[in-house]
Protein backbone atom coordinates (compact mmCIF):
# COMPACT_ATOMS: atom_id res chain seq x y z
CA UNK A 1 0.00 0.00 0.00
CA UNK A 2 2.90 2.27 0.85
CA UNK A 3 4.16 2.01 -3.22
CA UNK A 4 2.53 4.89 -4.44
CA UNK A 5 3.01 3.48 -8.07
CA UNK A 6 0.70 0.90 -7.60
CA UNK A 7 -2.07 3.13 -8.28
CA UNK A 8 -4.78 -0.32 -8.53
CA UNK A 9 -4.07 -0.83 -4.73
CA UNK A 10 -4.74 2.64 -3.76
CA UNK A 11 -8.19 2.53 -5.50
CA UNK A 12 -9.29 -0.89 -3.26
CA UNK A 13 -9.42 1.58 -0.34
CA UNK A 14 -12.26 3.87 -2.06
CA UNK A 15 -14.99 1.32 -1.32
CA UNK A 16 -14.48 1.29 2.32
CA UNK A 17 -16.71 4.61 2.11
CA UNK A 18 -19.28 2.44 0.76
CA UNK A 19 -19.42 -0.21 3.69
CA UNK A 20 -21.19 1.29 5.71
CA UNK A 21 -24.60 1.93 3.38
CA UNK A 22 -24.60 -1.73 2.94
CA UNK A 23 -24.34 -2.89 6.81
CA UNK A 24 -27.04 -0.23 7.19
CA UNK A 25 -29.57 -1.76 4.54
CA UNK A 26 -28.09 -5.63 5.64
CA UNK A 27 -29.18 -4.39 9.81
CA UNK A 28 -32.43 -2.87 7.70
CA UNK A 29 -33.76 -6.21 6.62
CA UNK A 30 -32.92 -8.12 9.46
CA UNK A 31 -34.52 -5.66 11.43
CA UNK A 32 -37.44 -5.88 8.70
CA UNK A 33 -37.68 -9.40 9.50
CA UNK A 34 -37.98 -9.59 13.24
CA UNK A 35 -40.69 -6.16 13.04
CA UNK A 36 -42.87 -9.07 10.47
CA UNK A 37 -42.36 -11.61 12.98
CA UNK A 38 -43.53 -9.57 15.53
CA UNK A 39 -46.72 -8.36 14.07
CA UNK A 40 -47.72 -11.74 12.82
CA UNK A 41 -47.47 -13.15 16.22
CA UNK A 42 -49.58 -10.66 17.73
CA UNK A 43 -52.30 -10.60 15.02
CA UNK A 44 -51.82 -13.52 15.86
CA UNK A 45 -51.57 -15.36 12.81
CA UNK A 46 -51.75 -18.49 14.77
CA UNK A 47 -51.80 -20.17 18.39
CA UNK A 48 -48.69 -22.03 17.88
CA UNK A 49 -46.84 -18.60 16.57
CA UNK A 50 -45.49 -16.58 19.34
CA UNK A 51 -44.04 -13.27 18.53
CA UNK A 52 -40.65 -12.19 18.42
CA UNK A 53 -40.39 -11.01 21.75
CA UNK A 54 -41.84 -13.90 23.72
CA UNK A 55 -39.39 -16.02 21.63
CA UNK A 56 -36.25 -14.18 22.62
CA UNK A 57 -37.39 -14.54 26.18
CA UNK A 58 -37.77 -18.04 25.78
CA UNK A 59 -34.47 -18.38 24.38
CA UNK A 60 -32.57 -16.16 27.03
CA UNK A 61 -34.47 -18.49 29.87
CA UNK A 62 -33.11 -21.35 28.14
CA UNK A 63 -29.55 -20.39 27.84
CA UNK A 64 -29.78 -19.22 31.43
CA UNK A 65 -30.79 -22.34 32.71
CA UNK A 66 -28.42 -24.38 30.91
CA UNK A 67 -30.84 -26.15 28.79
CA UNK A 68 -29.61 -24.70 25.51
CA UNK A 69 -25.75 -25.69 25.86
CA UNK A 70 -26.71 -28.72 27.07
CA UNK A 71 -28.67 -29.83 23.99
CA UNK A 72 -25.74 -27.65 21.40
CA UNK A 73 -23.24 -30.35 23.40
CA UNK A 74 -25.66 -33.25 22.05
CA UNK A 75 -26.20 -31.64 18.57
CA UNK A 76 -22.54 -30.36 17.92
CA UNK A 77 -20.90 -34.14 18.98
CA UNK A 78 -22.28 -35.69 15.42
CA UNK A 79 -21.63 -32.77 13.90
CA UNK A 80 -17.80 -32.40 14.86
CA UNK A 81 -16.92 -35.51 14.18
CA UNK A 82 -19.59 -36.55 11.00
CA UNK A 83 -17.58 -33.14 8.99
CA UNK A 84 -14.25 -34.72 9.90
CA UNK A 85 -15.06 -37.84 8.79
CA UNK A 86 -16.04 -36.42 5.16
CA UNK A 87 -13.64 -34.08 5.52
CA UNK A 88 -10.95 -36.07 5.91
CA UNK A 89 -11.84 -39.06 3.50
CA UNK A 90 -13.92 -37.06 1.08
CA UNK A 91 -11.44 -34.64 0.46
CA UNK A 92 -8.23 -37.32 0.09
CA UNK A 93 -11.35 -38.96 -2.21
CA UNK A 94 -12.27 -36.12 -4.33
CA UNK A 95 -8.50 -35.23 -5.02
CA UNK A 96 -7.75 -38.47 -6.09
CA UNK A 97 -11.03 -38.50 -8.30
CA UNK A 98 -9.61 -35.59 -9.74
CA UNK A 99 -6.16 -36.97 -10.59
CA UNK A 100 -6.43 -40.42 -11.58
CA UNK A 101 -9.43 -41.71 -14.37
CA UNK A 102 -10.01 -44.74 -12.33
CA UNK A 103 -11.08 -42.82 -9.13
CA UNK A 104 -13.10 -41.11 -11.14
CA UNK A 105 -15.33 -43.45 -13.24
CA UNK A 106 -15.68 -45.26 -9.33
CA UNK A 107 -16.50 -42.23 -7.69
CA UNK A 108 -18.80 -39.99 -10.28
CA UNK A 109 -21.43 -41.66 -10.27
CA UNK A 110 -22.23 -42.55 -6.83
CA UNK A 111 -21.47 -39.14 -5.50
CA UNK A 112 -23.45 -37.63 -8.00
CA UNK A 113 -26.70 -39.37 -7.09
CA UNK A 114 -25.80 -38.96 -4.05
CA UNK A 115 -25.69 -35.23 -3.65
CA UNK A 116 -28.75 -35.09 -6.70
CA UNK A 117 -30.69 -37.26 -4.64
CA UNK A 118 -33.04 -35.95 -1.28
CA UNK A 119 -30.74 -38.24 0.73
CA UNK A 120 -32.76 -36.97 3.68
CA UNK A 121 -34.95 -39.50 2.73
CA UNK A 122 -32.68 -42.08 3.38
CA UNK A 123 -32.52 -40.91 7.10
CA UNK A 124 -35.21 -42.99 8.66
CA UNK A 125 -33.40 -46.06 7.17
CA UNK A 126 -30.25 -45.44 9.32
CA UNK A 127 -31.89 -46.21 11.99
CA UNK A 128 -32.50 -49.76 11.19
CA UNK A 129 -28.51 -50.09 10.81
CA UNK A 130 -27.37 -47.79 13.15
CA UNK A 131 -29.60 -47.42 16.07
CA UNK A 132 -30.50 -43.75 17.50
CA UNK A 133 -27.29 -43.52 19.31
CA UNK A 134 -24.23 -40.33 18.13
CA UNK A 135 -23.33 -43.14 15.24
CA UNK A 136 -27.07 -42.73 13.47
CA UNK A 137 -26.19 -38.82 13.26
CA UNK A 138 -22.95 -38.97 12.11
CA UNK A 139 -24.06 -41.43 9.50
CA UNK A 140 -26.99 -38.40 8.83
CA UNK A 141 -24.07 -35.90 8.73
CA UNK A 142 -21.75 -38.05 6.65
CA UNK A 143 -24.64 -39.01 3.74
CA UNK A 144 -25.38 -35.31 3.45
CA UNK A 145 -21.93 -33.59 3.53
CA UNK A 146 -19.63 -36.25 2.26
CA UNK A 147 -20.93 -36.19 -1.26
CA UNK A 148 -20.71 -32.43 -1.96
CA UNK A 149 -17.14 -32.28 -0.26
CA UNK A 150 -15.82 -35.14 -2.71
CA UNK A 151 -17.28 -33.52 -5.75
CA UNK A 152 -16.57 -29.97 -4.79
CA UNK A 153 -12.90 -31.23 -4.38
CA UNK A 154 -12.89 -33.30 -7.31
CA UNK A 155 -13.92 -30.58 -9.33
CA UNK A 156 -11.40 -28.23 -7.57
CA UNK A 157 -8.61 -30.51 -8.76
CA UNK A 158 -9.89 -30.78 -12.32
CA UNK A 159 -10.63 -26.91 -12.82
CA UNK A 160 -6.96 -26.58 -12.07
CA UNK A 161 -5.37 -24.00 -14.28
CA UNK A 162 -4.22 -25.96 -17.59
CA UNK A 163 -1.75 -23.12 -17.87
CA UNK A 164 -0.11 -23.19 -14.46
CA UNK A 165 -0.07 -27.28 -15.08
CA UNK A 166 2.31 -26.58 -18.25
CA UNK A 167 4.26 -23.85 -16.58
CA UNK A 168 5.45 -26.78 -13.97
CA UNK A 169 6.01 -28.74 -16.85
CA UNK A 170 8.10 -26.71 -18.82
CA UNK A 171 9.89 -25.80 -15.68
CA UNK A 172 10.95 -30.03 -15.27
CA UNK A 173 8.73 -30.15 -12.20
CA UNK A 174 7.87 -34.20 -11.24
CA UNK A 175 4.12 -34.49 -11.53
CA UNK A 176 4.12 -35.05 -7.63
CA UNK A 177 5.92 -31.27 -7.44
CA UNK A 178 2.75 -30.33 -10.04
CA UNK A 179 0.59 -31.80 -7.37
CA UNK A 180 1.87 -31.00 -4.25
CA UNK A 181 2.94 -27.07 -5.26
CA UNK A 182 0.13 -26.47 -8.61
CA UNK A 183 -2.56 -28.49 -8.04
CA UNK A 184 -3.64 -28.36 -4.38
CA UNK A 185 -2.80 -24.97 -4.17
CA UNK A 186 -5.08 -23.77 -6.73
CA UNK A 187 -7.45 -25.82 -6.03
CA UNK A 188 -7.76 -25.10 -2.17
CA UNK A 189 -10.12 -22.36 -2.21
CA UNK A 190 -12.71 -24.09 -3.78
CA UNK A 191 -11.99 -27.20 -1.91
CA UNK A 192 -12.40 -25.25 1.25
CA UNK A 193 -16.18 -23.68 -0.04
CA UNK A 194 -16.92 -27.35 -0.33
CA UNK A 195 -16.29 -27.82 2.98
CA UNK A 196 -18.10 -24.47 4.11
CA UNK A 197 -21.15 -26.14 2.12
CA UNK A 198 -20.38 -29.24 3.74
CA UNK A 199 -21.11 -27.81 7.18
CA UNK A 200 -24.37 -26.34 5.91
CA UNK A 201 -25.29 -29.37 4.69
CA UNK A 202 -24.13 -31.83 8.03
CA UNK A 203 -26.06 -29.05 10.49
CA UNK A 204 -29.02 -30.12 8.23
CA UNK A 205 -28.23 -34.03 8.35
CA UNK A 206 -27.53 -33.83 11.98
CA UNK A 207 -31.31 -31.84 13.15
CA UNK A 208 -33.03 -34.01 10.95
CA UNK A 209 -31.12 -37.41 12.36
CA UNK A 210 -32.40 -35.44 15.82
CA UNK A 211 -36.28 -35.12 14.42
CA UNK A 212 -36.81 -37.78 12.83
CA UNK A 213 -34.84 -41.01 15.27
CA UNK A 214 -32.47 -39.79 17.62
CA UNK A 215 -34.81 -37.44 20.41
CA UNK A 216 -32.14 -35.16 22.06
CA UNK A 217 -30.17 -32.05 21.12
CA UNK A 218 -31.56 -29.24 19.19
CA UNK A 219 -34.04 -31.31 17.39
CA UNK A 220 -35.22 -32.64 20.52
CA UNK A 221 -35.84 -28.86 22.10
CA UNK A 222 -38.28 -28.61 19.21
CA UNK A 223 -40.09 -31.60 18.88
CA UNK A 224 -40.61 -31.88 22.81
CA UNK A 225 -41.71 -28.04 23.26
CA UNK A 226 -43.90 -28.57 20.09
CA UNK A 227 -45.80 -31.69 21.89
CA UNK A 228 -46.34 -29.68 25.16
CA UNK A 229 -47.40 -26.68 23.17
CA UNK A 230 -44.52 -23.97 24.58
CA UNK A 231 -44.29 -22.62 21.27
CA UNK A 232 -41.97 -19.47 22.39
CA UNK A 233 -39.31 -22.04 23.45
CA UNK A 234 -40.14 -24.03 20.22
CA UNK A 235 -39.42 -21.02 17.79
CA UNK A 236 -36.28 -20.19 20.36
CA UNK A 237 -34.84 -23.61 19.41
CA UNK A 238 -35.33 -23.33 15.83
CA UNK A 239 -33.79 -19.20 16.13
CA UNK A 240 -31.37 -20.18 18.02
CA UNK A 241 -29.56 -23.19 15.57
CA UNK A 242 -30.43 -21.22 12.37
CA UNK A 243 -28.07 -17.94 13.80
CA UNK A 244 -25.88 -20.70 14.87
CA UNK A 245 -25.26 -22.47 11.87
CA UNK A 246 -25.17 -19.13 9.56
CA UNK A 247 -22.82 -17.49 12.00
CA UNK A 248 -20.65 -20.55 11.48
CA UNK A 249 -21.11 -21.15 7.90
CA UNK A 250 -20.29 -17.07 7.49
CA UNK A 251 -16.80 -17.76 9.63
CA UNK A 252 -16.10 -20.09 7.41
CA UNK A 253 -16.56 -17.62 4.40
CA UNK A 254 -14.63 -15.02 6.17
CA UNK A 255 -12.05 -17.47 6.92
CA UNK A 256 -11.84 -18.75 3.46
CA UNK A 257 -11.15 -14.81 1.77
CA UNK A 258 -8.39 -14.40 4.94
CA UNK A 259 -6.71 -17.73 3.75
CA UNK A 260 -6.97 -18.50 0.55
CA UNK A 261 -8.41 -14.89 -1.59
CA UNK A 262 -5.46 -12.57 -1.67
CA UNK A 263 -7.33 -10.85 -4.38
CA UNK A 264 -10.02 -10.12 -2.49
CA UNK A 265 -8.51 -9.29 1.05
CA UNK A 266 -8.04 -5.59 2.13
CA UNK A 267 -11.33 -3.75 0.50
CA UNK B 1 5.39 -25.26 -55.38
CA UNK B 2 7.65 -21.97 -55.62
CA UNK B 3 6.62 -21.58 -51.93
CA UNK B 4 8.48 -24.84 -51.02
CA UNK B 5 11.08 -23.41 -53.85
CA UNK B 6 11.59 -20.50 -51.69
CA UNK B 7 11.45 -21.94 -48.44
CA UNK B 8 14.90 -24.45 -49.78
CA UNK B 9 16.70 -21.12 -51.18
CA UNK B 10 16.28 -19.59 -47.69
CA UNK B 11 17.25 -22.73 -45.94
CA UNK B 12 20.36 -22.91 -47.89
CA UNK B 13 21.61 -19.50 -47.68
CA UNK B 14 21.59 -19.32 -44.31
CA UNK B 15 23.23 -22.70 -44.17
CA UNK B 16 25.59 -21.84 -46.49
CA UNK B 17 26.53 -18.67 -43.99
CA UNK B 18 27.56 -21.63 -42.14
CA UNK B 19 25.33 -20.25 -38.95
CA UNK B 20 25.41 -22.28 -35.66
CA UNK B 21 22.19 -23.31 -34.83
CA UNK B 22 20.23 -24.04 -31.51
CA UNK B 23 17.31 -25.11 -32.33
CA UNK B 24 16.62 -27.09 -35.61
CA UNK B 25 13.21 -28.32 -36.59
CA UNK B 26 13.25 -31.35 -39.14
CA UNK B 27 10.18 -32.46 -41.13
CA UNK B 28 7.79 -31.16 -38.44
CA UNK B 29 4.02 -31.70 -38.41
CA UNK B 30 1.19 -31.84 -35.98
CA UNK B 31 -2.17 -33.03 -36.61
CA UNK B 32 -5.08 -32.61 -34.06
CA UNK B 33 -7.89 -35.52 -34.82
CA UNK B 34 -7.40 -37.29 -38.60
CA UNK B 35 -8.19 -34.06 -40.24
CA UNK B 36 -7.06 -31.26 -38.84
CA UNK B 37 -3.63 -30.36 -39.80
CA UNK B 38 -2.08 -27.50 -37.33
CA UNK B 39 1.58 -27.52 -38.87
CA UNK B 40 2.73 -29.36 -41.99
CA UNK B 41 6.02 -30.35 -42.83
CA UNK B 42 7.89 -27.81 -40.75
CA UNK B 43 11.66 -27.15 -41.14
CA UNK B 44 13.90 -24.55 -39.71
CA UNK B 45 16.84 -23.71 -37.83
CA UNK B 46 17.09 -21.35 -35.18
CA UNK B 47 20.53 -19.50 -34.99
CA UNK B 48 22.07 -19.71 -31.82
CA UNK B 49 22.21 -15.96 -30.50
CA UNK B 50 19.75 -14.59 -32.45
CA UNK B 51 16.17 -13.79 -31.88
CA UNK B 52 13.37 -15.36 -34.15
CA UNK B 53 10.26 -14.55 -34.77
CA UNK B 54 7.22 -16.76 -35.36
CA UNK B 55 4.95 -14.48 -37.20
CA UNK B 56 1.67 -15.28 -39.12
CA UNK B 57 -2.28 -14.81 -38.42
CA UNK B 58 -4.21 -16.69 -35.80
CA UNK B 59 -4.40 -20.25 -36.55
CA UNK B 60 -1.17 -20.93 -38.64
CA UNK B 61 -0.30 -22.94 -35.95
CA UNK B 62 2.66 -21.08 -34.26
CA UNK B 63 1.94 -21.48 -30.67
CA UNK B 64 1.99 -24.98 -31.25
CA UNK B 65 5.17 -24.74 -33.30
CA UNK B 66 6.39 -22.93 -29.64
CA UNK B 67 5.29 -25.49 -27.63
CA UNK B 68 6.13 -28.77 -29.71
CA UNK B 69 9.93 -26.50 -29.11
CA UNK B 70 9.26 -26.49 -25.73
CA UNK B 71 8.40 -30.32 -25.57
CA UNK B 72 4.93 -29.29 -24.26
CA UNK B 73 2.95 -30.30 -26.51
CA UNK B 74 3.89 -33.80 -29.00
CA UNK B 75 4.42 -33.31 -32.95
CA UNK B 76 2.56 -36.57 -35.03
CA UNK B 77 5.64 -36.58 -37.12
CA UNK B 78 9.43 -34.97 -37.38
CA UNK B 79 12.16 -33.82 -34.96
CA UNK B 80 13.13 -30.91 -33.00
CA UNK B 81 16.73 -31.10 -32.04
CA UNK B 82 18.57 -28.72 -29.45
CA UNK B 83 22.07 -28.48 -29.26
CA UNK B 84 22.10 -30.93 -31.43
CA UNK B 85 20.32 -33.47 -28.91
CA UNK B 86 17.03 -34.88 -29.66
CA UNK B 87 14.44 -33.44 -27.43
CA UNK B 88 11.67 -35.70 -25.63
CA UNK B 89 9.80 -32.83 -23.45
CA UNK B 90 10.91 -29.69 -21.67
CA UNK B 91 14.31 -29.73 -20.43
CA UNK B 92 17.24 -27.17 -18.70
CA UNK B 93 18.44 -25.29 -21.54
CA UNK B 94 14.42 -24.02 -22.80
CA UNK B 95 13.01 -21.74 -20.73
CA UNK B 96 9.20 -20.39 -21.48
CA UNK B 97 7.43 -16.95 -21.23
CA UNK B 98 3.40 -17.56 -21.19
CA UNK B 99 1.48 -15.50 -22.91
CA UNK B 100 -0.92 -15.42 -19.91
CA UNK B 101 1.65 -15.10 -17.31
CA UNK B 102 1.40 -18.28 -15.80
CA UNK B 103 1.78 -16.88 -12.34
CA UNK B 104 1.04 -18.75 -8.96
CA UNK B 105 -1.63 -16.22 -7.35
CA UNK B 106 -0.64 -17.64 -4.13
CA UNK B 107 2.62 -16.62 -4.37
CA UNK B 108 4.80 -13.12 -4.17
CA UNK B 109 6.97 -12.20 -6.61
CA UNK B 110 10.42 -13.63 -5.39
CA UNK B 111 8.72 -17.07 -5.10
CA UNK B 112 7.00 -16.30 -8.54
CA UNK B 113 10.52 -15.69 -9.86
CA UNK B 114 12.63 -18.38 -8.28
CA UNK B 115 9.79 -21.62 -9.03
CA UNK B 116 11.99 -23.16 -11.71
CA UNK B 117 14.88 -23.41 -9.24
CA UNK B 118 12.97 -24.18 -6.73
CA UNK B 119 11.37 -27.56 -8.81
CA UNK B 120 15.48 -28.20 -8.98
CA UNK B 121 15.64 -28.81 -5.34
CA UNK B 122 17.71 -25.56 -4.75
CA UNK B 123 17.75 -24.20 -1.29
CA UNK B 124 15.90 -21.32 -0.67
CA UNK B 125 18.39 -18.91 0.25
CA UNK B 126 20.20 -19.77 -2.97
CA UNK B 127 17.53 -19.34 -5.31
CA UNK B 128 16.46 -16.01 -3.77
CA UNK B 129 19.50 -14.61 -4.13
CA UNK B 130 19.50 -15.02 -7.75
CA UNK B 131 15.91 -14.54 -7.85
CA UNK B 132 17.09 -10.72 -7.00
CA UNK B 133 19.48 -10.58 -9.01
CA UNK B 134 16.98 -11.01 -11.96
CA UNK B 135 14.02 -8.68 -10.42
CA UNK B 136 16.31 -6.27 -10.44
CA UNK B 137 17.55 -6.72 -14.11
CA UNK B 138 13.28 -6.59 -14.97
CA UNK B 139 13.06 -3.67 -13.27
CA UNK B 140 10.91 -5.23 -10.42
CA UNK B 141 13.30 -4.33 -7.33
CA UNK B 142 11.10 -3.33 -4.43
CA UNK B 143 8.24 -5.87 -5.61
CA UNK B 144 9.65 -9.22 -4.18
CA UNK B 145 7.03 -9.82 -1.85
CA UNK B 146 4.06 -8.28 -4.11
CA UNK B 147 1.66 -10.70 -5.10
CA UNK B 148 0.49 -10.68 -9.02
CA UNK B 149 -2.64 -9.44 -8.59
CA UNK B 150 -0.95 -5.85 -7.24
CA UNK B 151 1.32 -5.60 -10.07
CA UNK B 152 0.02 -4.68 -13.48
CA UNK B 153 -0.03 -6.75 -16.58
CA UNK B 154 3.31 -5.46 -17.84
CA UNK B 155 4.67 -6.04 -14.46
CA UNK B 156 3.24 -9.55 -14.17
CA UNK B 157 4.75 -10.13 -17.05
CA UNK B 158 8.49 -8.86 -16.55
CA UNK B 159 7.94 -11.04 -13.26
CA UNK B 160 7.30 -14.00 -16.04
CA UNK B 161 10.59 -13.17 -18.17
CA UNK B 162 12.66 -12.76 -14.73
CA UNK B 163 11.40 -16.36 -14.00
CA UNK B 164 12.76 -17.31 -17.48
CA UNK B 165 15.66 -16.24 -16.87
CA UNK B 166 16.54 -17.46 -13.42
CA UNK B 167 16.61 -21.02 -14.59
CA UNK B 168 19.69 -20.02 -16.70
CA UNK B 169 18.60 -21.76 -20.36
CA UNK B 170 20.00 -21.10 -23.42
CA UNK B 171 16.49 -20.73 -25.07
CA UNK B 172 13.96 -18.21 -24.25
CA UNK B 173 10.39 -19.67 -25.39
CA UNK B 174 8.30 -16.58 -25.84
CA UNK B 175 4.74 -17.04 -26.78
CA UNK B 176 3.07 -13.75 -27.41
CA UNK B 177 4.62 -12.20 -24.19
CA UNK B 178 3.36 -8.31 -24.56
CA UNK B 179 -0.43 -9.41 -26.41
CA UNK B 180 -1.97 -8.87 -22.88
CA UNK B 181 -0.13 -5.88 -21.77
CA UNK B 182 -0.69 -2.54 -23.56
CA UNK B 183 0.70 -0.49 -26.45
CA UNK B 184 2.86 2.03 -23.94
CA UNK B 185 3.88 -0.95 -22.02
CA UNK B 186 4.43 -2.62 -24.95
CA UNK B 187 6.66 -0.53 -26.79
CA UNK B 188 9.15 0.10 -23.43
CA UNK B 189 9.41 -3.76 -22.73
CA UNK B 190 10.66 -4.40 -26.36
CA UNK B 191 13.06 -2.24 -26.06
CA UNK B 192 14.03 -3.20 -22.47
CA UNK B 193 13.90 -6.84 -23.97
CA UNK B 194 16.20 -6.24 -26.71
CA UNK B 195 18.88 -4.18 -24.00
CA UNK B 196 18.92 -7.44 -21.60
CA UNK B 197 18.90 -9.76 -24.55
CA UNK B 198 22.28 -8.17 -25.13
CA UNK B 199 23.94 -8.89 -22.23
CA UNK B 200 22.26 -11.98 -21.47
CA UNK B 201 22.99 -13.43 -24.46
CA UNK B 202 20.61 -15.65 -25.03
CA UNK B 203 18.78 -17.47 -27.83
CA UNK B 204 15.24 -16.12 -28.49
CA UNK B 205 12.55 -18.13 -30.56
CA UNK B 206 9.34 -15.75 -30.49
CA UNK B 207 5.73 -15.76 -30.78
CA UNK B 208 4.07 -12.77 -32.32
CA UNK B 209 1.09 -12.05 -34.65
CA UNK B 210 2.59 -8.14 -34.88
CA UNK B 211 4.32 -7.24 -37.99
CA UNK B 212 5.76 -4.13 -36.18
CA UNK B 213 6.91 -6.22 -33.35
CA UNK B 214 8.11 -8.88 -35.33
CA UNK B 215 10.21 -6.18 -37.78
CA UNK B 216 11.19 -4.61 -34.41
CA UNK B 217 12.96 -7.08 -32.32
CA UNK B 218 13.94 -10.14 -34.60
CA UNK B 219 17.04 -10.79 -36.43
CA UNK B 220 15.07 -13.48 -38.43
CA UNK B 221 11.42 -13.75 -39.17
CA UNK B 222 9.33 -16.65 -39.81
CA UNK B 223 6.06 -16.08 -41.74
CA UNK B 224 3.79 -18.83 -41.24
CA UNK B 225 0.82 -19.46 -43.28
CA UNK B 226 -1.96 -20.89 -42.16
CA UNK B 227 -4.32 -24.40 -42.56
CA UNK B 228 -2.66 -25.87 -42.52
CA UNK B 229 0.35 -23.99 -40.42
CA UNK B 230 3.36 -23.95 -42.83
CA UNK B 231 6.89 -22.18 -43.57
CA UNK B 232 5.77 -19.79 -46.22
CA UNK B 233 8.60 -16.89 -46.37
CA UNK B 234 12.19 -16.35 -44.18
CA UNK B 235 12.89 -12.64 -43.67
CA UNK B 236 16.77 -11.09 -42.10
CA UNK B 237 15.54 -7.42 -41.60
CA UNK B 238 18.77 -6.18 -40.92
CA UNK B 239 17.98 -3.17 -39.13
CA UNK B 240 20.70 -1.09 -37.65
CA UNK B 241 19.71 -1.08 -34.24
CA UNK B 242 21.97 1.37 -32.96
CA UNK B 243 20.07 4.19 -33.51
CA UNK B 244 17.21 5.20 -30.59
CA UNK B 245 13.82 3.58 -30.94
CA UNK B 246 12.21 6.01 -32.95
CA UNK B 247 15.04 5.97 -35.06
CA UNK B 248 14.45 2.69 -36.07
CA UNK B 249 10.89 2.94 -36.35
CA UNK B 250 11.57 5.62 -39.03
CA UNK B 251 14.10 3.71 -40.91
CA UNK B 252 13.57 2.69 -44.15
CA UNK B 253 14.76 -0.78 -43.69
CA UNK B 254 12.38 -1.08 -40.80
CA UNK B 255 9.28 0.69 -42.88
CA UNK B 256 10.09 -1.57 -46.04
CA UNK B 257 10.06 -4.74 -44.25
CA UNK B 258 7.09 -3.96 -42.81
CA UNK B 259 5.15 -3.73 -45.71
CA UNK B 260 7.06 -6.49 -47.39
CA UNK B 261 5.49 -8.74 -44.07
CA UNK B 262 2.23 -7.09 -45.27
CA UNK B 263 1.61 -7.99 -48.56
CA UNK B 264 3.00 -10.92 -47.98
CA UNK B 265 -0.03 -11.67 -44.93
CA UNK B 266 -2.43 -10.05 -47.32
CA UNK B 267 -2.18 -12.93 -50.15
CA UNK B 268 -3.47 -15.49 -47.47
CA UNK B 269 -5.99 -12.83 -45.61
CA UNK B 270 -8.02 -12.74 -48.96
Amino acid sequence: MSSSSVNLLERTGHPRFRIAPVRLWQLASVIAVFMVWEIAGRVPISVAFPTFLDTMQALWTMILDGRMAKAYAKTLEPLVIGIGLSGAFGIAFGILMGLSKKFQWIGEPIFVVMQAAPMAALIPLVTFIYGIGVAAKVVAVVILAAPIIVLNCYRAVRNASPSLIQMAESFQGTRLQTIRKIIIPDAAPMMFSGLRLGVAAGFIGVILAELLITPNGIGDLITYHRSVAEYADMYAAIFSIVCFSAIVVGLLEKAEVVLFRPEKKGG
Amino acid sequence: MSVDAQITDDMATIRGAGVDSIVEVRGVSKFYEPDTQALLNINLEFPRGEMTTLLGPSGCGKTTLLKIIAGLLEQTEGEVFVNGMRIKGPGPERAFVFQDFALMPWANVIRNVSFGLELRGMPKKERYDIARRYIAKVNLTGFEEKFPHELSGGMRQRVGLARALCVDADVLLMDEPFSAVDEQTRRQFQEDLLSLLQIEEKSVIFVTHSIEEAVYVSDQIVLLSPRPGRVNKMIRPEIDRRGSADEIRRDKRYLDTVEEIWHELRDYLE
